[in-house]
């Protein structure tokens, strides 16, 4: 099953519809709890990340009975030293996206803590694409 | 794993002799357990959580609640009647709180108490509790018997949050108890009846979770019982009866406000939040489990809207009863007398399981099977019209997707796309044309 959803950047009000989305099809489907938690924690960070620093993106979620794929791919500034966005606590977000409880810099750290094999892949002035495998079984 | 192959105990039965299939308690279900079928409602009893909804929009009461005959009483020697502070909140201030009991005593109770007494051990024992837990928090109130099956059936990863502490009216049942069996009366000749509010106590009461088992033995319709003292009022006035000396009315102003929604949250330290009716506490718990909401230590969740006020069988406005209760409240101390006593006998503490998880199956236990019937009925969505009339006898379109790759219904069900075959002109002047192009 293919879930796709597209990200406008700065609109905070709808952050959450995705990893809302895909919560709700795992439950319906019977995923154990702990795995949802898992992908619902991975998939709203990286979510917010779009939104808090692209201009827009794509999330496309696959599931299949093994494992959930998720492909986030943004047109955006992207990330100049991916080692340095991965250590906790690093943040480049403004104040402004800081006092609304974002920004952090947790992002990173928490995706990668919750997947079983997370890919970055980020071109300055371009985007940035996002890869999260978390197995089912 | 035996606990959740047990059928849930349900408080609430559909006559289906009086049912006449308008399908309006099926629109209402927050956990879509109602169908309409051969023109009778018709209930998916491991979905169903006793809440109630179903019961408050049935037109010709076809939905009845399950509770135990007054008579069944004078089985005992001792009838001790538990009455929450609701029910005295639903009469007008000309009908006292001594001259009620008066009328309970007349028609056979042996000693009547108010449910609210065990609250007040709970205030410090919630808080040890929300401060000691170590799972992730909030820990969320056990209070209300809907919202409990609630999270085990939608919200089956908060199973483990629900607060594992006895709620007043056990706490209450279980001092009384233990006060006849202190003084050498057989238990077999104690009978503890409680007046419910709703329909979940019930059932909570019958068939009570983590393997708790309560001392009530007989639960009577708050709704009948309100009928039966209105009446002995009105035909016989207040009754002064002079052997009515086993009252029990002592409360406190923190515990009468315990059934009334912030009763709870105010007395537990740190963010701790209050929620009532059915569609805010779902849209409440949905943002927590996607993880939009963090850092708060206890929810009171309460599955009626003003909480116990609006309780399906309570009488009278549910905004005037709560302001009956702060009346009330004001010429109530701080402690109440048997505070002490209470304190000395009792702890909502008792060895309890965790709340089971007992998660709808939707399509299928097996993921493989579950994939295919998701997507199937996705493609069922596009085809069908989008506009939950619910003429096929499930509440929404999704459902009847569902339904239909459960093989628990047809295409054929759904009305409008029938009517469009045979009158598409029609159809589309109300529903538009391009409903019907997908």
């Amino acid at each position: 099953m293919d879930l796709t959803f597209q990200i406008q950047g700065g609109d905070f009000t709808s952050a959450g519809a995705a990893s809302s989305q895909v919560r709700r099809t795992l439950k319906e489907l019977g995923v154990d709890a702990s795995v949802i938690k898992r992908v619902v924690v991975a998939l709203y960070e990286a979510e917010v990340n779009i939104v808090a620093h692209a201009y827009k993106g794509e999330i496309m979620a696959q599931i299949s009975p093994e494992r959930v794929f998720l492909k986030l791919t943004d047109e955006g500034p992207g990330i100049p030293d991916i080692e340095k966005a991965m250590t906790p606590g690093y943040s480049t977000a403004s104040q402004e996206v800081r006092e609304m409880g974002f920004g952090a810099g947790m992002g990173l750290p928490n995706i990668s803590r919750n997947a079983d094999v997370f890919n970055i892949h980020s071109v300055p002035d371009r985007g940035t694409t996002v890869e999260i495998t978390i197995q089912i079984s | 794993m035996d606990q959740q192959k047990k059928p849930f105990h349900h408080a609430l039965r559909i006559r289906k002799e009086i049912c006449i299939g308008c399908s309006r308690c099926m629109r209402v279900c927050p956990t879509e357990a109602l169908r309409v079928i051969d023109g009778k409602a018709t209930l998916h009893p491991e979905w169903c959580i006793d809440c109630g909804e179903c019961f408050k929009v049935c037109p010709v009461k076809a939905i009845v609640v399950e509770d135990d005959d007054i008579a069944k009483i004078f089985q005992f020697k001792h009838r001790i009647l538990l009455v929450p502070s609701i029910f005295f909140a639903q009469f007008e201030e000309k009908l006292t709180l001594d001259a009620i009991k008066g009328i309970l005593y007349d028609m056979g109770f042996t000693e009547v108490c108010t449910v609210e007494q065990g609250a007040d051990v709970l205030i410090e024992e919630i808080n040890r509790y929300v401060e000691e837990f170590e799972g992730e928090k909030p820990v969320i109130s056990s209070y209300c018997p809907a919202v409990v099956r609630l999270i085990q059936v939608r919200f089956p990863s908060f199973a483990d949050q629900i607060m594992r502490l006895i709620p007043p009216l056990e706490i209450t049942a279980q001092y009384y108890r233990s006060d006849y069996e202190k003084n050498g009366v057989p238990l077999e000749d104690v009978g503890i009846f409680y007046v419910t509010p709703c329909a979940a106590k019930i059932a909570a009461i019958k068939a009570p979770v983590g393997g708790y088992v309560s001392p009530i033995n007989g639960v009577i319709n708050m709704s009948e019982l309100y009928n039966k003292v209105f009446l002995a009022y009105k035909q016989k006035g207040t009754s002064e009866n002079e052997h009515c000396t086993l009252i029990h009315s002592s409360l406190s102003s923190v515990g009468i406000h315990w059934p009334t929604t912030g009763g709870e949250a105010v007395v537990v330290k740190g963010r701790s939040l209050a929620i009532d009716s059915m569609p805010n506490v779902i849209d409440f718990l949905e943002r927590l489990e996607n993880e939009e909401i963090k850092g708060i230590d206890f929810l009171e969740l309460r599955a009626c809207d003003m909480s116990c006020c609006g309780g399906i069988l309570v009488q009278d406005n549910r905004f005037l009863i709560q302001e009956r209760i702060e009346k009330m409240a004001e010429e109530l101390p701080e402690k109440h007398e048997l505070d002490k006593e209470f304190k000395n006998v009792c702890s909502a503490y008792i060895p309890m399981d965790p709340v089971e998880p007992r998660a709808m199956v939707k399509y299928h236990p097996d993921i493989t099977i579950a994939l295919k019937r998701m997507e199937e009925a996705r493609r069922l969505c596009t085809i069908l019209p989008d506009i939950d009339c619910g003429a096929c006898g499930a509440p929404t379109c999704e459902a009847l997707a569902e339904d239909i790759v459960c093989n628990r219904a047809t295409i054929e069900h759904c009305i409008i796309l029938n009517a469009h075959r045979a009158d598409p002109k029609m159809i589309e002047k109300i529903w538009g044309k391009k409903r019907f192009t997908e």
